[in-house]
């Protein structure tokens, strides 16, 4: 079936990106860096006789930071190496070759959705996996709730994947890459504003950041994978710097399901309407 | 007037506006199939847009194309047509025979027919030796030869071939003459985009001269054709009664010294004229009918000024 063989061509062009193998060999790198830190903090735990639950803390904050770290390079990433699949292909003809084999067009997209999908999902898997089993090594500690966390790592980065579709099926390559990464910085920034209105109990503050989540969910993602993550006692307390003084409920979470399908749907629909 | 069944392409009014400019103003087209048919026409005349329209990749703001009794775009209809686009190109880092596979299983042929398509393409457009280069470290001529094997794969129907020869050295251009004209006698159709007037002379047996989105003229180029030639007749002692005696074939004469020039609606009937002419006393020494060439046409239609 179409969609698949060009899944697989996508998924091997997209693995051929510089870019790709440059945020792997930045991942390592971090991971080497993450690696000495937590090394060297296990060290004085040790030497200072710090106490267990301290200790157990102190490891669970530098997981959520180096999940945090992984989080960024993956939005990056997905909307960085997927921007110009469509409109660069359009714009530069080499859609043509393709569009007009004995494939309908919505298998042409959703065959490099899935392309993109599959580099997208083993990258977030090697990132989180190695940040958990490097500070499982250093100080035995994994994340509360790994799969969970994983995966709502993963829907983050599918719906800027299907969003940054969306718009390269009616922009340019450079105004669909600024879209997706603008709308994110909105979620981002009404991510904060959310959690201060929460610390300050400015409830038309968290209603700002509500709107920026619905605007875009991807950061309200993330809080919630980090909630799911981090120890049960960060999140009582609530004073991680990474989360989560207002965390996303379920119902995000299904929105964010929802505004995915959409988005993918709306590309579909424009590029199977639309003149190559 | 041919049956639908027998056309390859047959269009209705097609036409294009981009954003308040017309691309194609009124495209109405028969070919038949089995048929060779040039599109020419100068730069933005609408050739390529026409093209994208029939291959269903551009939609028509009005009017009607069906491909092979299908309307254009017919998912299905698109196992029977091979394209080469203006520009081929696609992912770099396939070797030409990864990129001609690839291709043959989008067209949905078994890994047993490429196994034997592919190495018999590659040996077609001469690109055996490079089987296993890269894309990237292809010359143009060659992004272009292994573009034309790609259309070939699924041995279509119908095949639209957009500027073919655009970037290859005459060795190049001889084969893509030489594969019309196997697709040809393979029984297949093909719609050739050219603005090379001598390589649609020679390959093509209809033309059809396009200016401003809209097709002007159509031409038969085998000679099997009825239309209209210009005649130089070497002549003397010829009166200037007899001179004006030759309206009643052509409202054209011209009279130079022993030289008559006039233009026939048809080649059959000059015998006519030229008994004529012998029973008037003339002396005849010369007839030479000079078929109004494809360059000369192309130029009159389309402006001297290259339609620019």
């Amino acid at each position: 079936m179409g969609i698949w063989i060009i899944a697989g061509v996508t998924f091997r062009e997209a693995a051929r990106k510089k870019m790709l193998w440059m945020a792997l060999a930045a991942g390592v790198a971090f991971l080497i860096l993450f690696g000495t830190g937590l090394h060297f903090q296990a060290k004085d735990f040790a030497a200072h006789g710090m106490s267990p639950v301290l200790r157990r803390e102190i490891s669970f904050a530098m997981l959520t930071m180096g999940l945090y770290a992984v989080d960024l390079l993956a939005v990056l990433m997905t909307i960085l190496t997927s921007v110009d699949t469509l409109s660069g292909e359009i714009a530069s003809g080499t859609i043509q070759a393709v569009a007009t084999k004995p494939v309908p067009r919505w298998q042409v997209l959703g065959g490099k959705w899935f392309g993109f999908l599959g580099m997208l999902t083993a990258f977030i898997a090697i990132m989180v996996g190695g940040v958990n089993a490097v500070t499982y090594v250093m100080a035995g500690v994994t994340a509360r709730h790994l799969v969970r966390g994983f995966l709502l790592m993963w829907m983050e980065s599918v719906v800027l994947l299907s969003i940054t579709f969306a718009f390269g099926t009616y922009f340019s390559t450079l105004t669909s890459g600024v879209l997706a990464l603008g709308l994110h910085g909105l979620a981002f920034l009404g991510g904060w504003i959310e959690q201060f209105g929460a610390l300050t109990q400015t409830q038309r503050a968290v209603n700002v950041g509500v709107i920026a989540s619905v605007l875009m969910p991807s950061e309200a993602l993330w809080r919630r994978a980090a909630f799911e993550m981090q120890s049960p006692l960060a999140n009582a307390m609530r004073i991680s710097p990474f989360s989560t003084l207002s965390v996303p409920s379920m119902a995000m979470v299904f929105y964010a399901a929802l505004y995915l399908a959409i988005s993918l749907l709306i590309a579909i629909r424009r590029f199977s309407q639309r003149d190559l | 007037m041919s049956r639908a069944s027998d056309l390859a392409i047959r269009a209705r009014g097609l036409r294009k506006v981009f954003s308040g400019k017309v691309a194609v103003r009124n495209l109405t087209l028969d070919v038949p199939r089995g048929e060779v048919f040039g599109f020419l026409g100068p730069n933005g005349a609408g050739k390529s847009t026409s093209v994208k329209m029939l291959l269903g990749l551009i939609f028509p703001t009005s009017g009607e194309a069906e491909i092979l009794g299908c309307p254009a775009g017919d998912v299905k209809t698109r196992s029977k047509v091979g394209f080469l686009p203006e520009h081929f190109r696609f992912y770099d880092w396939l070797t030409s025979a990864e990129l001609l596979k690839l291709h043959g299983r989008l067209y949905g042929m078994s890994h047993a027919l490429l196994r034997e398509r592919v190495p018999a393409l590659l040996d077609v457009v001469g690109l055996t030796p490079h089987r296993d280069k890269r894309l990237h470290d292809f010359s143009k001529g060659m992004l272009q030869r292994i573009g034309l094997a790609q259309a070939l794969l699924n041995e279509p129907d119908l095949i639209f071939l957009d500027e073919p020869t655009s970037g290859l050295d005459p060795f190049g251009r001889r084969l893509v003459r030489d594969i019309i004209k196997a697709q040809r006698d393979r029984g297949a159709t093909v719609l050739l985009n050219s603005h090379l007037l001598g390589e649609v002379e020679i390959t093509c047996d209809r033309v059809a001269f396009i200016k401003d989105g809209e097709v002007v003229e159509t031409r038969q180029l085998n000679g099997e054709d009825e239309e209209q030639i210009t005649v130089s007749i070497r002549a003397v002692n010829v009166s200037r009664e007899v001179v004006n005696g030759l309206s009643q074939w052509t409202p054209s004469v011209r009279s130079e010294g022993d030289r008559l020039t006039l233009t026939l609606l048809s080649s059959a009937l000059l015998p006519e004229v030229v008994r004529y002419l012998v029973a008037k006393g003339a002396d005849v020494y010369e007839v030479t009918p000079e078929r109004l060439s494809l360059e000369e046409r192309f130029l009159e239609i389309v402006g001297r000024d290259g339609g620019l």
